[in-house]
């Protein structure tokens, strides 16, 4: 690694001072983050920890919204999101492994949108919004491709505020080495609608599935998705398998997870 | 340079540190604690699995600045206060959990972050929790049996493999 310092803020006005500095670079649960810096794809002069700032931390529920500070762990909100969302708290649960769930941050995943990662698919399937130091962006404005956000520079994910739907499920199939998604579909039905996020397959990150929203909206069925398909063109496509087989996969896993939803 | 100040074990400790030493480097290079090990040094293989302030966490994917003020425990903390085997290590031994023993810090240190949680596991619950810690000497069959074992739990009708 190259050096650098850590500074650890208590609030979100001294981490985003703190992030003023000429190459300084938040850093959460740093699972992502950590492996990156040991591979030297990343030189900040500071590291701004955020790991010691309670005010964007916890769970709470107010009617049909969940809000989950950006510093949560995926640990806790596999305990706590369980009642109120329970498909959120099973993709939480299975993220990594337990010492992992036990580092890793939802406000650090969506920071850094790894076209793999799970968090995005929820965000972007439940509409949610990401709340910033700054300003509110809707998930739908948010996610801007390949490890690129709408963040700015020195801006942090304070909380995210997920609409509980009326039924969901999240469908990974995992890559069998990494447990990465390689290919993730998320699938929330809301009065006004279906929303299907799909992580893991495209080259430009995660995206909504139109043509299978439309059809489950109009009837919320594993056979309304009968004769639909997506093209392996724009998918990724590496030794784990080929861009037809991720878009095979999609079909696939969204029948499984409105089967389980339903 | 920064000072940070932790408790290991149960003892007090301060030291300068860089911003960018792992907790793995402080345990081993700073305290000599070698008992943490760094198999793949990428967060993938847990043999570095250490508590921090009651929770697992892997040692390679976190620096010691992260820890300060924190209550870390390492394998070494992991006996009885007389030097005799803790239940789950015993349990380890008692079931043949360990061939080559490089993996064994982890899995103890995961084990009873584990047993924590969820005092009588199934053998399914058991293999879900080692997800983040790999083996590759024993098939993890006795590493299973031994950590129910270690629950209290009936191991004598699961068969030697």
């Amino acid at each position: 690694m190259y050096s650098f310092e850590i500074e650890s803020p208590t609030s979100v006005a001294d981490a985003v001072a703190a992030l003023g500095k000429e190459e300084a670079q938040a850093l959460g649960g740093g699972q992502t983050l950590i492996p990156s810096l040991k591979a030297r794809l990343a030189a900040p002069s500071v590291l701004v920890s955020l790991k010691n700032i309670d005010e964007i931390k916890g769970v709470s529920v107010d009617g049909g919204t969940i809000t989950i500070g950006g510093g949560t762990t995926h640990a806790t909100v596999a305990a706590e999101v369980g009642g109120a969302y329970p498909a959120l708290a099973d993709l939480a649960v299975n993220i990594g492994d337990p010492a992992v769930r036990n580092r890793g941050t939802i406000g650090g995943s969506l920071a850094n949108n790894d076209p793999s990662a799970c968090y995005p698919a929820a965000a972007l399937a439940s509409g949610a919004t990401i709340v910033t130091n700054t300003r509110e962006i809707a998930a739908d404005d948010y996610f801007e491709g390949m490890f690129t956000t709408a963040l700015e520079e020195g801006e942090i994910v304070t909380a995210v505020r997920f609409p509980v739907p009326e039924a969901a499920a999240y469908i990974k199939f995992e890559q069998p080495a990494s447990r990465f998604a390689l290919v993730g579909v998320f699938v929330a039905k809301y009065a006004d609608g279906v929303r299907v996020a799909v992580t893991g397959a495209s080259e430009d990150g995660v995206f909504r599935w139109s043509e299978a929203e439309t059809a489950l909206t109009s009837k919320f069925s594993a056979d309304a998705l009968d004769g639909l398909s997506l093209s392996g063109d724009g998918m990724i496509s590496d030794l784990h398998g080929s861009g037809d087989y991720r878009a095979h996969l999609i079909a696939v896993l969204t029948k499984r997870a409105v089967k389980a939803a339903a | 340079m920064t000072k940070v100040t932790m408790t290991v074990n149960g003892k007090a400790v301060s030291k300068e540190v860089s911003g960018n030493t792992l907790m793995t480097e402080f345990l081993r290079d700073e305290l000599h604690l070698t008992g943490t090990h760094v198999g793949c040094d990428t967060s993938q293989c847990g043999a570095c699995v250490i508590h921090v302030d009651g929770k697992s966490v892997k040692a390679c994917t976190m620096f010691a600045a992260e820890a300060e003020g924190a209550s870390v425990a390492t394998i070494e903390g992991m006996a009885n206060a007389d030097g005799s085997l803790s239940v789950i290590q015993q349990a380890f031994q008692d079931h043949h959990g360990l061939q080559c023993g490089f993996c064994t810090p982890g899995m103890v240190m995961t084990a009873a972050a584990l047993l924590k949680e969820n005092p009588k596991p199934s053998e399914h619950e058991v293999r879900d929790y080692l997800e983040g810690n790999i083996c590759r000497c024993t098939g993890y069959h006795n590493i299973v049996k031994a950590i129910l074992a270690a629950s209290g739990q009936d191991v004598s009708g699961i068969a030697a493999e």
